[in-house]
C-alpha cells in the first residue's frame, strides 16, 4: 500500500514542511497577540513575495504529506485498497491543493491585481 | 483480539496518527476561512472575532499543540530510521526534544 | 527403555490425577474452540501445579478432558518456534510461559496466534507467514559452491554484528501476531519476514543481496512499517525486528538518493 516512492515522497515533504511549521507557529504566537483582525493579516501578507513562496511551498507539501498520510489510514482502518484508495488519495491532494491554493492567493495575491 | 499495547513506542505512534488525523480535518476549514479574503472580507472579521471567545483560544491552543506534536513525533521517526543512533540516545534526543517544547510552550503562552 | 515410557505415562497421569484430588486450587481456563468464522471460548478446569507452563495446561485438556482440543507443539523449550498462541490476549511462547505470570484471578484465557487464519482451535495455518518470509527475499543463496574454499567471517566487522542480531529468530510468528500494522494491511510483510532479510542483507556468505532491497520495496514492503515496536516489545527471544526495519528504510532510501543522482 505504501511503496518507496510514496514513502520518499511521505518523507521529503515531511523535512520541508518541518521548518515552515516552526515558522508558522512563531508567525502564529506572534500574530495573535493583541487579536486576530483580517487588516492585520492581509497587511503583512498581500503582495509579499516571501509569504507567497512560504505559504505556496507550505500548501503544496501539506496537500502531498496529508493525502499520504489519509491513504494509510483509510486501508488500514476502513479497508479501502486497489483503484478506489488510489483514487481517494487523488481526490485528497487535489482537494487539498486546490482549497489551498485559493486561500494563498486570497492571502498573499497583490490587492491591486485583484 | 488486541495485544497489550501500553509501551511508549506505540502510545507515540497513536500520537502520531490521531494528531496527523485531526490536522488534516481542520486543513479544508482553514483553508476555507482564509479564503474568504477575497470573496467576503466582512465575514473573515466575523469569523475573526470570534475567535476571540475563550473556548475557541482554547482551541487554537489545541491545534498549535497537534501541530507541535506531529511535527517532533515525526522528526522522531525519520530520526529512528535514518540516524544509525542507538536506542539510548534517540530516547535522549526525544525527551529532550519534548521537554524543550513544553518549557518553550509555557513560555510562549505566558507571554501571550 | 522403550518399555520404561509406557509405564512412566502412566506414573505421570497417575501424579495428575492424585493432584485432583489433593490440590483444590484449581485453574479456570478459557480456550478457542472452532475457527476464526466459528467458534467460542470454552471453560476447563485445570487442576493447579506449583510449576506449570501453558502448554502444560493445553496439554492436560487435551489429554484428561476433550481429546478433540487441536494445538501445535514440538520442542517444548523455546527452540522449535511452533507452540505460540495468545494468552490473556497477548501472544506467548506458551511452553516458557509459567502460569503464573499469567494467571489473573486463577483464570487465563488461551487463544489462537492473531493475524494468521485459525485451522481449528489453538492451531492457526502459518502459510502466509512463511509465504511473505520467501517473498522478502528470505531464502538463502549462497555465494560460494562446495568447491571453494570456506570464507572467513569475522564476527566483529560492523555487517556481521547486524546479521547476527538476527539469527536467533525462531519463526514462531508472535512478532507477526504482535503487530497492528499487519492486522489493518494484510499485503504488509511483517516484522519477521523484514528482519530476516536485513540478516541476508548483510550476511556476506548471501548472493542475493542486491534483489532484497527491491523485494522489501514493494507494496507490502518495509516502508509500511509505523515503527509501533510490538514487534520488539513481544519478541520471546529479545530480537529487535523494528531496529532491522529501520535499517532497510535507511538502505532503501539511500538507495532511492543514489539512482535519482545517477
Amino acid at each position: 500500500m505504501l511503496d518507496l516512492r510514496l514513502y520518499m515522497l511521505q518523507r521529503i515533504t515531511a523535512l520541508i514542511m518541518a521548518p515552515l511549521t516552526l515558522g508558522h507557529i512563531a508567525v502564529m504566537i506572534y500574530a495573535v497577540q493583541g487579536g486576530l483582525s483580517a487588516e492585520e493579516i492581509l497587511g503583512r501578507t498581500q503582495g509579499s513575495l516571501f509569504w507567497f513562496l512560504f505559504y505556496g511551498s507550505f500548501v503544496v507539501a501539506v496537500s502531498l504529506h496529508a493525502s499520504i498520510g489519509l491513504r494509510v489510514i483509510l486501508h488500514e482502518t476502513m479497508g479501502l485498497a486497489g483503484r478506489t484508495l488510489s483514487a481517494a488519495t487523488l481526490g485528497v491532494a487535489a482537494g487539498l491543493l486546490f482549497m489551498g491554493v485559493q486561500a494563498l492567493i486570497a492571502v498573499t495575491w497583490p490587492v491591486s491585481a485583484i | 483480539m488486541r495485544p497489550a499495547r501500553a509501551h511508549p513506542l506505540w502510545l507515540a505512534f497513536v500520537l502520531h496518527r490521531t494528531s496527523g488525523l485531526a490536522l488534516a480535518l481542520f486543513l479544508p476549514l482553514h483553508f476555507w476561512v482564509l479564503s474568504l479574503a477575497l470573496t467576503q472580507p466582512e465575514r473573515l472579521d466575523a469569523f475573526l472575532s470570534f475567535t476571540e471567545q475563550p473556548i475557541v483560544k482554547l482551541a487554537e491552543f489545541g491545534l498549535v499543540f497537534l501541530l507541535a506534536v506531529h511535527m517532533f513525533g515525526g522528526l522522531r521517526l525519520m530520526a529512528l530510521e535514518w540516524l544509525p543512533w542507538s536506542a539510548p540516545q534517540k530516547t535522549l534526543a526525544a525527551g529532550a526534544v519534548g521537554i524543550a517544547v513544553l518549557i518553550s510552550g509555557t513560555f510562549f503562552l505566558q507571554v501571550v | 527403555m522403550l518399555a520404561s515410557i509406557p509405564v512412566r505415562l502412566w506414573e505421570h497421569a497417575a501424579g495428575w490425577e492424585a493432584g485432583l484430588t489433593q490440590d483444590t486450587t484449581v485453574l479456570e481456563v478459557s480456550v478457542w474452540r472452532g475457527t476464526a468464522l466459528d467458534g467460542a471460548y470454552e471453560l476447563f478446569e485445570v487442576p493447579a501445579h506449583e510449576n506449570q507452563t501453558i502448554l502444560d495446561v493445553v496439554s492436560w485438556i487435551q489429554q484428561y478432558a476433550d481429546a478433540s482440543l487441536t494445538y501445535r507443539f514440538a520442542c517444548r523449550v523455546g527452540m522449535c518456534g511452533s507452540c505460540a498462541m495468545m494468552v490473556n490476549d497477548q501472544p506467548r511462547w506458551t511452553c516458557r510461559t509459567h502460569v503464573k505470570k499469567v494467571l489473573k484471578d486463577r483464570r487465563v484465557r488461551i487463544g489462537p496466534l492473531r493475524n494468521l487464519p485459525v485451522i481449528k482451535d489453538l492451531a492457526v495455518d502459518m502459510d502466509r507467514f512463511f509465504d511473505k518470509w520467501v517473498a522478502a527475499g528470505g531464502a538463502h543463496v549462497p555465494s560460494a559452491g562446495r568447491g571453494d574454499p570456506i570464507p572467513a567471517v569475522d564476527p566483529e566487522e560492523s555487517a556481521r554484528v547486524k546479521a547476527s542480531a538476527g539469527i536467533e529468530c525462531i519463526n514462531c510468528s508472535i512478532c507477526y501476531a504482535a503487530c497492528d500494522t499487519v492486522a489493518g494491511n494484510p499485503d504488509y510483510l511483517g516484522p519477521a519476514a523484514l528482519q530476516r532479510a536485513w540478516t541476508l542483507l548483510n550476511d556476506a556468505k548471501h548472493d542475493a543481496r542486491a534483489q532484497i532491497l527491491d523485494a522489501v520495496s514493494g507494496t507490502g514492503g518495509c516502508h509500511n512499517c509505523h515503527s509501533m515496536g510490538s514487534c520488539t516489545v513481544f519478541c520471546p527471544n529479545d530480537l529487535d525486528p523494528m531496529s532491522a526495519i529501520a535499517g532497510l528504510k535507511r538502505e532503501t532510501a539511500r538507495g532511492f538518493f543514489r539512482r535519482r543522482g545517477g
